[in-house]
């Protein structure tokens, strides 16, 4: 990554490049095999019955009905199921605590924490006797009072606490004087409701047990946290428990934690003695597995008469399940995206009797965003000011909460680019202004922004004396493109051409990769690898150095070049291929990786000194009917900077996907909870509106491809950026078009009419 | 249980199935052909989707015994001699897709479209005019069964508008 040499610079380095998946032929042909497509002899099904009440105790239990369906193995409930280990209690110094999706010890207790959850499984030797089995299951239960009505509980909250890797909250200066003594303000409530991931693939496992030896199918974000937290619960040695996850089918935070669906699976095959395959239906998905927290948000702005604030407040309500989840960070943009001088931000909890909240697309920043870029939008038409000079005129030099330095900082250059491409300009200010016959035209911007996040991760690299290169880690390929990236990172860095390159992932024996959360998989998986390759360079040119007819004999590593399959300094030198060959060795390994705790520290150290994040400038076009208020985006402009770009078109598509489901939280997406029964009412995905193709129209996407000073390749990070500010730019732009502000999520016609 | 003869993919099957179970589950879990994905069984998402004597369905809403004398074809059986279908290939160009679990339905479905299309098969964008012109709002509207959540939409209208387009 030094001297460039000119042999070099003739070959294009793969990073920057537009790449097809390395997966593609394998998903378009259907070849691709996904947790519940494995085949076992014996294999039996397993499907779960769920609660019927919000909280209480089970008093009775009557399979009889179920047991006498032809093809049913057994019947688990709390009175004949083995006990797991209960959930481990957290621990900062082992993330994998980190990974129940609640505290429920499934199956072990008659208790009942919230409406739907699994209180028994049915095994049966085919899936649809399963089902039918589950539906004959008869439960009594004594009913306690339970809490699920988040509006009604939300005037409760208490003030969230803070942890080391989230701010609750955070004050500067005295922010209610200066809004109070502010000339211009606006002072807005915002309600945001759940949303559910909807991964098209429903959470499934295939469970084998063979004796203690434990192999799981599992579409998974972590599988080191399935791995351990398996381990634990089903106490055996971590070693013995095998998770397999080359094929995820889309999770956006779903499949990060374990909940129910994955623990019952292991607990059937355990119990029953057969390799078990547990698929949910979409509706015991909503019932088992969490989703993002509906929300109350303030925020107020105070600004002088240029439009220079001086007063940002920004609290918000969410809520937890009683039985787990956690915060999200609601007002995290707003540390980072004015020059405000009197801050306050504050984050409150409420804990309600509902499945446990989880992490989805930008936890926090996707909803958070909608109201702060919201109530930007709002002072600028209080200030009659165009909202991108207003946000111009607010950008800061440093970080505004605490004065800390940004790492990267590029939105003037966002917006600038933005603007051009999508015809800013072209916009007449006034509101409704804009026509094309019914409908009313409206455009709105609103900025994006996710901090940066680099996991712990190791990855090895091998090198055969055929001259491939394995890459090995257990990463994790949910659509992002993963493997993909690392393929064409290794690539460039030992100076082979693609093709020689594999990818060894999904795999729980390989090195343990990151997480696929943050938006970090990539940027921590490449800092190993190149560390990695780095190694095995090393050890490549140990072999070479003394050999006598070696090329590169008496040379200095750091003069070297890797290309052509080799080490070479000028047109001196050798192929991998001929030194592994002559050493007679017929491979070469290298593996690298921070440790845990030097890991944390490094990462502390560098949350002092720097604030990172990706962000950018998200431009929207809505039409709206006149007489009916339907809202349908027309264009999409998002201009980010997520530093360096590595494959030009798995980097366009998830930014796409982000923005894309930014307009189902902006325009349909609500996952409705009866505030009765606490009861998941439109469980399906007929009923929860995410977008489908005549919603989304041609997304214009680009990025500055400015490299980031301190994360590994000068990887910032795509995976949640782009949904963040999405809510906002929408409802910026039905503010133009109808002079309308709409401050419930999600903007449906009726609160157009 | 019933006996059925299937022909999937130019390959007659025999296999026995309640009359229960879907088409989705006899491809799936009786015949081993996990191309077409289980999304929701229920209508709402087309992964599952296969053509029917070339006609597009939602194999989780048919019986399997229904469709004893009907040519199946799933996503399996669209490559021809080792060579990839043009829209699967246009797909893999387009990076129509992201985790790919929706692929095999959009895909399916996109065949199928194509072909209604060809035959004259109207849509609400285009009303009761025949042989409407294949624009963008018409595919997006033929193709909205199928959803992605991973947002590929933009991909997969660029990989049928160029399988469209000679
Ligand atoms: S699985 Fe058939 S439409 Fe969803
Ligand atoms: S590619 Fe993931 S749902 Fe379409």
């Amino acid at each position: 990554m030094t001297t460039k040499h000119a042999e070099v610079e003739q070959r294009a380095p793969y990073v920057g490049r537009a790449v097809d998946r390395l997966d593609g032929p394998a998903k378009v042909t259907g070849a691709a095999r996904y947790a519940a497509e494995h085949p076992y002899p014996n294999l039996a099904h397993a499907a779960l019955v769920h609660a019927t009440v919000a909280r209480g105790r089970i008093t009775a239990v009557d399979t009889a009905a179920a047991l006498a369906v032809r093809g049913v193995i057994e019947v688990l409930t709390h009175e004949n199921a083995p006990a797991m280990k209960p959930a481990p209690a957290l621990s900062m110094l082992n993330p994998s605590t980190m990974a129940s999706g609640t505290s429920v010890n499934y199956l072990a207790t008659d208790e009942v924490h919230w409406n739907g959850q699994p209180v028994a499984v049915v095994v049966a030797e085919t899936p649809e006797a399963a089902r039918y089995a589950a539906s004959l299951v008869r439960l009594t239960y004594q009913e306690s009072p339970a809490e699920v009505d988040f509006a009604a509980a939300e005037p409760n909250a208490v003030p969230q606490k803070n942890n080391p890797l989230q701010s609750a909250g955070a004050d500067k200066g005295d922010a209610n004087a200066a809004l109070a003594a502010a000339p211009v303000r606006v002072d807005l409530r915002f309600t945001t409701p759940p949303h559910s991931h909807n991964a098209i693939e429903p959470h499934a496992t295939t469970a084998v047990w063979d004796g203690d030896d434990l192999t799981v199918h599992e579409g998974t974000q972590n599988i080191a946290w399935v791995r351990q937290h398996l381990a634990q619960r089903f106490d055996v040695p971590a070693r013995r428990v095998r998770v397999l996850s080359p094929y995820v089918g889309g999770a956006f935070g779903g499949k990060t934690m374990i909940w129910a669906g994955t623990l019952l699976a292991v607990l059937a095959a355990r119990a029953t003695g057969r390799p078990v395959r547990l698929v949910l239906t979409r509706e015991g998905v909503f019932h088992t597995v969490g989703g993002r927290t509906p929300s109350t948000q303030r925020v107020a702005l105070g600004a002088d008469a240029d439009g220079r604030l001086t007063a940002l407040i920004h609290t918000s309500v969410a809520r937890t399940g009683r039985v787990g989840g956690g915060p999200e960070q609601i007002t995290s943009a707003s540390r980072h995206l004015y020059a405000a001088p009197n801050i306050h931000l504050r984050q409150n909890l409420v804990q309600l009797d509902l499945v446990a909240n989880t992490v989805m697309r930008a936890p926090g920043e996707s909803i958070g965003t909608f109201a702060l870029e919201s109530a930007m939008d709002e002072l600028a038409w209080e200030l009659g000011l165009d909202p991108i000079e207003l946000r111009m005129r607010n950008e800061p030099a440093n970080n505004p909460v605490d004065g800390k330095r940004f790492a990267h900082r590029m939105l003037r250059e966002a917006y600038a680019l933005g603007a051009e491409r999508f015809g800013w300009k072209e916009r007449d200010p006034r509101p409704g202004a804009m026509r094309d016959g019914r409908w009313l035209v409206g455009m709105g911007v609103a900025t994006a922004y996710h901090p940066a996040w680099q996991l712990p991760a190791k990855v090895g690299v091998r090198l055969t004396a055929d001259g491939t290169v394995v890459v090995r880690s257990s990463l994790h390929e949910m659509g992002m493109g993963a493997a993909t990236a690392q393929a064409q990172i290794a690539a460039d860095t030992l100076g082979v051409p693609m093709e020689a390159v594999r990818v060894e992932y999904g795999d729980s024996d390989l090195p343990p990769g990151p997480g696929a959360g943050g938006s970090g998989q990539t940027a921590s998986a490449a800092a190993a690898l190149l560390a990695a390759s780095h190694k095995l360079k090393r050890s490549v040119f140990a072999l070479a150095r003394h050999a006598p007819d070696s090329p590169l004999r008496g040379r200095r590593l750091d003069r070297l070049e890797a290309r052509d399959g080799g080490l070479y300094e000028g047109s001196a030198g050798e192929t991998y291929a001929a030194i592994l060959t002559r050493a007679g060795r017929d491979h070469l390994e290298a593996e690298a990786g921070p440790g845990m705790l030097g890991f944390a520290a490094k990462m502390l150290r560098d949350r002092r000194n720097w604030v990172k994040a990706a962000s950018g400038a998200q431009f929207c076009e809505v039409r709206v009917d006149q007489d009916t208020g339907e809202v349908r985006v027309s264009r999409w402009v998002g201009v980010f900077d997520v530093g360096t770009v590595i494959n030009t078109k798995t980097v366009a598509a998830q930014l796409r996907g982000g923005i894309v489901m930014g307009l189902g939280l902006a325009l349909s997406e609500e996952t409705l909870v009866d505030r009765r029964t606490g009861r998941v009412v439109n469980a399906s995905l007929a009923e929860n509106h995410v977008p489908v193709h005549a919603d989304v129209p041609r997304i214009d996407v680009d990025w500055l491809g400015d490299p980031d000073p301190t994360m590994p390749l000068g990887l910032l990070g795509v995976g949640e950026v782009s949904i963040t500010g999405v809510g906002a730019a929408v409802a910026n732009a039905v503010r133009h078009a109808t002079g309308r502000r709409i401050l419930d999520l999600p903007i449906t016609l009726d609160k157009l009419l | 249980m019933t006996e059925i003869r299937m022909r999937v993919n130019g390959v007659v099957h025999s296999l026995d199935v309640e009359p229960w179970v879907s088409l989705l589950d006899a491809l799936r879990e009786r015949l081993g052909l996990t191309g077409p994905k289980k999304g929701c069984d229920q209508g709402a998402c087309g992964a599952c989707t296969v053509l029917a004597d070339g006609v597009r369905i939602n194999a989780c809403l048919a019986l399997a015994v229904q469709y004893a004398d009907k040519e199946i074809t799933t996503i399996e059986g669209l490559a021809q001699g080792g060579e990839l279908h043009p829209v699967q290939q246009a797909f893999i160009r387009h990076d129509g897709f992201q985790c790919g679990y929706c692929t095999s339905g959009q895909i399916c479905s996109a065949v199928a479209m194509l072909a209604e299309h060809a035959a004259g098969m109207p849509s609400v964008v285009s009303g009761s005019a025949a042989r409407a012109e294949l624009t963008d709002a018409e595919i997006r509207e033929r193709m909205s069964g199928n959803l992605c959540r991973c947002g590929a939409y933009n991909g997969i209208l660029d990989a049928i508008r160029e399988v469209a387009t000679p």
